[in-house]
């Protein structure tokens, strides 16, 4: 044996008690990645489908995706919305293959299997057999019953135009699911106006999708890594701010006030990205008109565990959907919204400020790229661990945004519920 | 209606959209903005928005200032990995012109590939899609008044951080 440590660790234990430092192994594991989905995505949380706004009508249904199981949003004829596994009942194909569309019933391509928009079968070719030369060929078992072959169907919540599923029917309900802290920011967004989609943005990150959380979880990055937010005062350490969580510390909201911007040397000096001659051409891209609805923050970014982040920047405001495939890779999925009573010049506003954000954004493709470089650094010595010790050792509520303590408090939920 | 241009036109909208593509491969992205007039647009939208007539773009650049502040931003301001992109473009098909042989504004269209190569990596194609554009004739040749790129691409690889 030589004195150099293992990269590739057999049953690695989690270092220490707490969780400031987080295993490489916890991003690289394939038996690990497997339980996640299990214990977060699959069962005992509600995970995010879509927007009410996008299934306006009766028969409206949109294809997405819980984990890695791909789910069907429908508005049935009565107004509910349903969600369906899309796995047919016979043979088990992914049936639905358009994205969006409007459908009286669903029918299986394969042997035609037919279901209603609350995922009941209605209708088997051959159920009877086939009369061939007087005598019935074929045809179900007698004791086959339709009742007991329809789609998986998943516990539904809708709250202010959001729509969340689980496939836990035991699953508490979505109120206390976030607890009562987020949701004051979860209706602070969604507080019963009806939402006007604005688009979608798709990107497919090569990076573990729980540094995705992480991110949203770390209000120590923005000023740092992100010129425009150094420089212009979007977001950096002298804002005003606070970060709370909720009582499980799995979901976070990083709430923050703009600040002046400029050179205030205690934040800025030494700090690569910021820019203390930059200026945009075109002001359009920093329009920003505060909002009665803000009440005071112009950023909130609330990260849902496991699924989604909400977005609040400034004027831009967005879902951003984590749909993991495989323990390095998910695919990242932004609903862009506004609101049924925003006026043009609002509008225009949004999809302007939209340039920051996205696969492309100035702000966010910044964020892709260090995941993918992150989950680089993982793979090369998954023996290796991370250290969350900004701001210390502990998990509680902040008034500043210099520390990690966000990350710590969703790895002490993580190690919890996955027992490591 | 029938359209038709001259040659030289069209010899000159063949320059343009060879110049832009040799422009946005070599790295030489100040001169990006210098292809489009001064309230000239630059969009780069999914299909799946365009069709369902939903107004969102991965990038709405609305003047050309707004261009140069994108060039800015590759430059200055994004961190990324650094990646060579190689455009293949289509011949140009032209829809309409306005303005006779010698054409004020040229509406036309061209399929685009962009192929990226990394540093220690494989080249892959990265993007593609098509070309709308509105082009104008100004004292210093043709100019791009609107560019919408509508990308068939579904997963974006990561992140798109210099001009298609
Ligand atoms: S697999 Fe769907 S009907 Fe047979
Ligand atoms: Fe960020």
């Amino acid at each position: 044996m030589s004195g150099n440590p293992t990269v590739f660790p057999k049953d690695p234990v989690w270092p220490g008690e707490g969780s400031s430092r987080i295993p490489f192994w916890a991003y690289t594991r394939d038996d690990l990645y497997k339980q996640e989905l299990e214990r977060f995505f699959y069962s005992g949380h509600w995970c995010y489908v879509g927007l009410e706004a996008e299934i306006p009508n009766p028969g409206d249904f949109r294809r997405t995706v819980i984990g890695e199981r791909s789910v069907i949003m429908v508005r049935d004829t009565n107004g509910a919305i349903n969600v369906v596994e899309n796995v047919c009942a016979h043979r088990g194909m992914r049936f639905c293959r358009e994205r969006h569309g409007n459908r009286k019933d669903f029918f299986c391509p394969y042997h035609q299997w037919n279901y209603s928009l609350e995922g009941n079968l209605q209708g088997v070719p051959f159920r009877r057999g086939v009369k061939q030369d007087g005598k019935i060929n074929g045809g179900m078992p007698p004791e086959f019953k339709l009742e007991e072959h329809g789609l998986t169907k998943l516990k539904v919540a809708t709250r202010g135009g959001v729509v969340f599923a689980s496939f836990d029917h035991d699953v508490e309900p979505l109120e206390e699911f976030l607890g009562p802290t987020i949701l004051q920011y979860f209706d602070r967004v969604f507080n019963g106006r009806k939402l006007k989609v604005l688009g979608y943005r798709r990107q497919r990150i090569p990076g573990n999708w729980k540094l995705m959380q992480e991110n949203i979880k770390d209000p120590y990055h923005p000023g740092l890594l992100h010129t425009w937010f150094s420089t212009f005062g979007l977001w950096r350490a002298d804002n005003k701010s606070q970060l709370r969580m909720d009582e499980h510390f799995r979901h976070a909201a990083m709430i923050s006030t703009r600040g002046q911007g400029g050179k205030n040397d205690e934040v800025v000096s030494g700090v690569d990205s910021f820019k203390d001659q930059m200026k945009v051409n075109d002001p359009r891209l920093l329009d920003i008109v505060p909002e009665p609805w803000w009440n005071g923050p112009t950023a909130v970014m609330t990260t849902v565990f496991p699924s989604v982040i909400i977005q609040q920047q400034v004027n831009s405001v967005s879902t951003r959907h984590i749909q993991p495939n495989g323990h390095g890779s998910f695919d990242f999925v932004w609903t862009h919204f506004g609101f049924e009573d925003d006026s043009e010049e609002m509008t225009q506003r949004r999809l302007i400020q939209a340039n920051l954000f996205g696969p492309a954004g100035f702000v966010s493709a910044d964020d892709g790229e260090v995941i993918e470089w992150s989950q680089e650094g993982f793979e090369q010595n998954p023996a290796h661990r991370t250290v969350v010790e900004m701001g210390g050792y502990d998990i509680a509520d902040s008034e500043h945004m210099v520390t990690e303590t966000l990350i710590r408090g969703m790895y002490a939920y993580w190690r919890k519920v996955m027992g490591q | 209606m029938k359209m038709t241009i001259d040659f030289q036109t069209y010899f000159e909208l063949l320059n343009l959209y060879s110049d832009y593509a040799m422009a946005v491969d070599s790295a030489e992205w100040e001169k990006w903005p210098d292809f489009f007039v001064e309230d000239g647009t630059y969009r780069l939208q999914p299909r799946e928005n365009f069709e369902q007539g939903l107004p969102l773009c991965l990038l709405a650049l609305e003047s050309r200032a707004m261009i140069k502040d994108r060039v800015y931003g590759v430059k200055e301001t994004m961190y990324h990995d650094p990646y060579y992109q190689r455009h293949i473009v289509g011949t140009p098909r032209v829809i309409s012109v306005e303005g006779g042989r010698d054409a004020d504004t040229i509406h036309s269209e061209a399929n685009y590939l962009v192929v990226r190569t990394k540093y220690d990596g494989e080249s892959t194609v990265f993007n593609s899609g098509h070309y709308r554009d509105v082009i104008v004739r100004t004292p210093d040749g043709l100019r791009l008044k609107s560019r919408l790129c509508i990308y068939d691409t579904e997963m974006i690889p990561n992140s798109i951080i210099y001009p298609i």
